[in-house]
């Protein structure tokens, strides 16, 4: 599945996020440091913030073109995001929070209904308890569990282990591995760190400043790297 | 108590609850689109919303009574097209309190808004849910504390409302006398003991409506 994002262009605070990029991955890493216009990215692609300028198409459907003031609501786009503050809905159950994007008929769908989810991700003894109660990683876990049950065709995921500690982090990540081998649904993952892009991704784009610095297969940006600018992005 | 005297404790706590009822959707639409929109002349809205606070009531009054009156704009109309008279009835009381109490009701609906965090209902609409679901099973839960307290805040404004009501309904006993208007009236005629009567019960049906409020603001605020 090819995301292409053509002619973008979104004013940020201190900068300007412009980019031609045609992304394949199945896991794609967006690597960079803080600030550099990452989440501003998935936000774009979610359709949650309009560029002023921008075409952008996800396999065969244009989710927006600003030339023929086309834009797909981000309730139609079928995109699963799960943020970095994990918004997990506070005054709903953990069952009403992983039902609430479930589309009609959902429970019956073969691969994202609620037992099979629950299954992967190991949240089944957590569903019938009280968000409060759930730690972090098990936040983590309920979160991606949601945006699963909506079936997406996409999934965005912003500093997906970024609170977690290591330990917690080390058991996580396999849960992303297995989201992505068994469902099978292209994933954007914006990360600033190395080990977590190497990990999960086989795909990365560089960012710093909004602008992409280098893209393509991950071992070949991390190993060699375009410029100095980029060497000094990846720490190699 | 006299029969006359719960009439009027009924008369004001009902129109009072009808007035916060009735003001209830325009505060929420307003407030809403104040704590979530820019728009041209929001800040003429805003002020505008705000006079009742900051106006003497009897000036806001007069406003009213000019403009539903008979001849006036809206009460002409009302009269030739629905027969309907507004002026020294029931629904002067309703109006006067109606408008004295919206700035409360805004001002904590709109903050209940500003406080609900708008990344939960981009992300419930990264679920699929449209704007009325996003508004119905987000934002307006996580607001509902808010609004509550604003709407008790209105109720308690419109329980002791005098000059705009005076100036619109005037006093009619059994018609649109309220309790602050009857309290002021048997003080004028020295009825002292009827007035304490009423004053106590003010006191007490005040005392529980801000106290629900601030009971609630401070459940939300730990």
């Amino acid at each position: 599945m090819t995301l292409l994002l053509k002619g973008v262009s979104l004013p940020l605070t201190h900068f300007k996020l412009e980019m031609d990029v045609e992304l394949h991955g199945r896991a794609t890493a967006v690597f960079g440091p803080s600030g550099a216009g990452k989440t501003s990215l998935l936000d774009l692609v979610a359709g949650l913030r309009r560029a002023t300028s921008a075409f952008i198409q996800f396999g065969n459907q244009i989710l927006c073109d600003t030339q023929k003031k086309y834009f797909m609501p981000p309730r139609e786009r079928n995109i699963g995001y799960v943020p970095q503050n994990l918004a997990l809905f506070p005054h709903l159950s953990v069952r009403q929070n992983l039902l609430y994007g479930r589309k009609p008929g959902g429970a019956h769908d073969p691969l994202f209904n609620l037992n099979h989810v629950a299954e992967i991700l190991e949240i089944e003894a957590l569903i019938p308890g009280r968000l409060a109660n759930l730690s972090g990683g098990e936040i983590q876990r309920i979160a991606l569990a949601r945006a699963l049950l909506a079936s997406p065709r996409l999934l965005l995921l912003d500093e997906p282990f970024v609170s977690l500690g290591a330990p917690l982090k080390a058991k996580i990540l396999p849960y992303f591995v297995r989201i992505r081998d068994e469902f099978k649904i292209p994933m954007l993952f914006v990360t600033h760190d190395r080990a977590d892009a190497l990990t999960l991704a086989d795909e990365v784009v560089l960012l710093e400043g909004g602008k992409i610095l280098q893209t393509g297969p991950i071992l070949e940006v991390f190993n060699h790297p375009a410029n100095a600018r980029v060497t000094r992005l990846v720490g190699a | 108590m006299a029969s006359e005297e719960w009439q009027i404790i009924w008369f004001t706590a009902w129109v009072s609850a009808l007035s916060t009822v009735v003001i209830l959707p325009f505060g929420l639409g307003l407030a809403w689109l104040l704590a979530r929109h820019t728009w041209p002349g929001k800040i003429v809205v805003e002020t505008i919303v705000s006079l009742p606070l900051v106006m003497p009531p009897v000036a806001t009054g007069l406003i009213l009574l000019k403009l539903f009156g008979r001849r006036g704009a809206i009460g002409g109309f009302l009269h030739d097209k629905l027969n309907c008279d507004v002026v020294f009835t029931w629904r002067a009381v309703l109006l006067a309190l109606g408008v004295m109490s919206f700035p409360l009701l805004v001002r904590s609906a709109r903050v209940a808004f500003e406080e609900t965090n708008p990344r939960l209902e981009q992300i419930a609409r990264t679920l699929g849910a449209g704007d009325g679901r996003v508004f119905l099973t987000i934002t307006l839960p996580l607001a509902a504390r808010g609004i509550v307290a604003g709407m008790m805040l209105a109720f308690a404004r419109a329980l002791g409302e005098f000059g705009a009501t005076i100036m619109v309904a005037g006093n009619i006993p059994g018609k649109t006398s309220t309790l602050s208007l009857a309290i002021f009236q048997d003080v004028q005629i020295g009825e002292d003991t009827r007035a304490f009567h009423l004053l106590g019960v003010s006191v007490a049906l005040a005392f529980a409506a801000v106290g629900i409020s601030e009971y609630l603001l401070r459940r939300k605020r730990t």
